[in-house]
């Protein structure tokens, strides 16, 4: 039922459903605060009527809300389980976050300080940080990831449209925390391959000694 | 004790008693627990103005884009000091410390708490600890700009005073400790003859509950911090990475601490609503025993959802989807709560004097930042909005619209009793729709930014999160100003207030509203002897045979 979302309607619809139960929620609770406050005014209702309790309504109000609150689990459940499973063929790129500035290194041993990926494949970034914990936010995809030194850790995706998205880090680390933006860049695939090699071409003599020092798995 | 201090030990006030010490001394030394709580209160509201100031001023900051007022290093040390002091030296010692230290033995018809002079001793540990962190500022190195979270790796490396402000944190603990277990004593030996464990206030109940978190969860902070204190000192590599530790150790043991902390906040505040709703819809509380259980309920599952606050940290997914289960349960003592709050209002006699205002907007924003927590509780969808400030204003509205709120209405409840003279009814009410208003208008932009991709710590931010920070800025000096009104109204009702001598002032039932106004030092001209329920309006066993049905 589920499979043919991507993870961004996953986290969207997820945070639709709860926000609306809730809101209905609040909307109902908070008007038979208001009604009971003008209805039973002191004035206009001066004894009240003692009231101790009612087993069924409070057996009531305890498990629907269970009830409720578990679908809003199982909501939350779709997408997560969607994200911690990256596709086997994902296009695998190592992301480094140091203070205060990201570093994406590609498959053939380029690197460069703008995420670029291309359309219509599934991303998988490779996270690790060289100081202290990052976190990996991409908004407009709706997940962030946090990046740490000698505990390695991943997130995936797979970008909708060609365009560019604002990358921020999402864990406080010091002084510039606020200003570790860059961006991602989903191009077609004939433009990142253009990119590709003419970085590859520019970077080469940097590449050969990385390549050799640390081969790519 | 000789007969004739027993009788002026009761006769007088507890604001006119001469004891052995006079002046200055007669409240820094004594031992009563109602002075013991107005040092509290003095201290902590003065506290909560330090932390105003700078969440005024980071606030001011955030109006336009860019540089404002300030630089990003003294930001972000904003951010950290308003944290360490609203959370550690404000809102966690904020009810049980004041209103606890006051009312407690009050409502269980005791004359004391179980441990006087380890009650003053807390309060000395607690200016101990705001005074160390306060002067860590001052220091050289400069004030600790890790977050009230104090994350390792970062707190480990900065230059910054970490450590004076965790020893700061620490000693805070101890305090928390200390009171926590006078009351859980205080709970079990004192209460007065015929009051069992379900003829006790719900505040009471709340208190016990909020103790037993004080005294197990706690020290578990204060290791945590030692450790790390230590990390940085002897580089053990116990939650740095770069020296074999584990980073995300560090979270576990802060968040088992101070997720339960959460819950140290917010049920005695919780509490004070359930007081308060009775009193002033001339009604008995509707599931008393639901409301009492519920207490329990939230201090035993809430110490075990920590991990909610790590989803994004490469958790497994075993742990995560365990923790958002546990999440989503924790949610509904509260909602039983709330349901149970708004029954009581049903064929009540309602009258909306100020405390009543702070109970029922209580009851409106704590929802908001409950529904709000249950959108973080959904592991996708916390991917999205965890560390933005979406999660500021959530835990602002569970922080302050609740515990902050729970905290004013406890003031305007009990301050007649607690100085025998009445507040501007009028100036406070004004206040208090100030506050409401700039408290909205603060926090709710908070959570559409946090949805658009806003993060949080953030000194400066993208244009097109403008206009909600202006919004927000501006209902920062409603509530400022709303603030001072309330705590000036206060002062002037304290300095020149009319005299009050009325015992009951609202029209309460339980024990405090029995005694003399302000009560004397003892509590009690006789030691009271309960008979029935807590909350007992008109002829409660008759007309609520016939309503049930």
């Amino acid at each position: 039922m589920f499979s043919e979302t991507t993870y961004v309607q996953q986290v969207d619809n997820a945070m639709i459903f709860i926000t609306a139960v809730s809101a209905v929620l609040l909307i109902v609770i908070t008007a038979l605060m208001i009604y009971f406050v003008i209805r039973y005014n002191r004035k206009r209702h001066p004894i009240a009527v003692q009231i101790e309790g009612n087993t069924k309504l409070e057996i009531a109000w305890t498990v629907i809300p269970i009830i409720i609150v578990m679908v809003m689990f199982w909501y939350g459940y779709i997408g997560y389980d969607t994200i911690m499973n990256p596709p086997a063929d994902a296009y695998k790129i190592q992301v480094t976050g140091k203070m205060w500035v990201w570093e994406f290194n590609y498959p053939n041993g380029i690197k460069s300080d703008t995420l670029f990926v291309p359309y219509g494949k599934p991303i998988q970034c490779d996270l690790k940080s060289l100081d202290v914990n990052h976190s990996f936010y991409i908004p407009a995809l709706r997940f962030k990831k946090d990046v740490m030194a000698n505990r390695p850790t991943k997130v995936w995706f797979q970008p909708e449209k060609v365009g560019s998205y604002d990358i921020a880090c999402a864990e406080y680390c010091g002084l510039n925390h606020w200003n570790m933006y860059t961006k991602l860049v989903v191009m077609p695939q004939a433009d990142y391959d253009k990119w590709y090699a003419a970085e590859l071409e520019l970077q080469k003599p940097t590449v050969a000694t990385t390549a050799t020092a640390e081969p790519t798995k | 004790m000789s007969n004739s201090t027993f009788n002026s030990a009761t006769d007088v006030s507890y604001l006119e008693y001469q004891g052995k010490h006079k002046g200055l001394a007669g409240w820094l030394l004594s031992v009563d627990h109602k002075r013991i709580a107005l040092l509290y209160l003095f201290s902590v509201l003065s506290f909560f103005l330090v932390g105003l100031t700078f969440g005024f001023l980071m606030r001011l900051e955030l109006i336009a884009p860019g540089r404002t007022i300030m630089d990003p290093q003294t930001y972000n040390s904003f951010f950290t000091l308003h944290g360490i002091i609203m959370i550690f030296l404000f809102v966690v010692p904020g009810l049980p410390a004041i209103f606890g230290n006051f009312f407690l033995p009050l409502v269980l018809g005791a004359p004391d708490v179980a441990f006087p002079r380890l009650n003053l001793l807390s309060w000395y540990l607690y200016i101990i600890g705001g005074a160390v962190a306060l002067i860590s500022v001052f220091l050289p190195g400069g004030p600790v700009d890790t977050g009230w979270t104090f994350y390792v790796p970062y707190s480990v490396r900065t230059n910054t005073n970490v450590i004076p402000a965790m020893v700061g944190a620490f000693i805070l603990g101890f305090s928390s400790i200390v009171t926590g277990l006078n009351f859980v004593v205080t709970i079990h030996r004192m209460r007065a003859k015929g009051m069992t464990f379900f003829r006790m206030p719900l505040f009471s109940w709340s208190l016990y509950a909020t103790s037993w978190i004080q005294v197990l969860a706690t020290p578990i902070i204060g290791i945590t911090l030692i450790m790390v204190i230590f990390e940085r000192v002897f580089k053990v590599g116990i939650f740095d990475p770069t020296l074999g530790g584990d980073p995300v150790l560090y979270q576990h043991l802060f968040w088992i601490y101070s997720h339960p902390a959460v819950y140290i906040m917010i049920l005695p505040a919780m509490g004070v609503i359930s007081e308060i709703i009775p009193v002033f819809s001339r009604k008995t509380i509707f599931g008393y025993k639901f409301i009492a259980f519920s207490s329990l309920g939230i201090a035993f599952f809430g110490s075990l959802v920590w991990a909610h606050h790590m989803f994004t940290s490469g958790m497994s997914t075993t742990a995560s989807i365990i923790f958002s289960l546990l999440t989503f349960l924790v949610a509904i003592p509260s909602a039983v709560k709330v349901f149970n709050w708004v029954a009581t209002l049903y064929k009540g006699s309602i009258s909306l004097e100020p405390p009543m205002l702070y109970a029922l907007a209580f009851i409106f924003l704590f929802s908001i930042g409950g529904f709000t927590g249950l959108i973080q509780g959904a592991l996708s969808v916390d991917l999205h909005i965890h560390d933005t400030s979406f999660i500021v204003a959530h835990f602002h509205y569970v922080m302050f619209g609740g515990t902050g709120f729970g905290i004013f209405a406890g003031l305007h409840y009990w301050f007649p009793k607690m100085f025998g003279r009445k507040y501007n009814l009028k100036v406070a009410t004004g206040a208090f729709w100030a506050l409401f208003v700039g408290f909205n208008l603060l926090y709710f932009p908070m959570f559409i930014m946090g949805w658009l991709g806003m993060p949080r710590r953030y000194y400066d931010y993208l244009p097109e999160f403008t206009i909600y920070h202006q919004i927000s800025t501006y209902g920062s000096w409603i509530l400022v100003t709303a603030v001072l009104v309330m705590f000036g109204n206060f002062l002037s009702a304290i300095r020149k207030g009319e005299k009050t001598s009325e015992p009951n002032t609202w029209g309460g039932t339980t024990l405090e509203w029995e005694t003399t106004t302000p009560p004397p030092l003892l509590n009690f001209k006789e030691a009271p002897v309960v008979t029935g329920e807590p909350y007992h309006y008109g002829d409660a066993a008759e007309s609520a045979g016939k309503e049930a049905k």
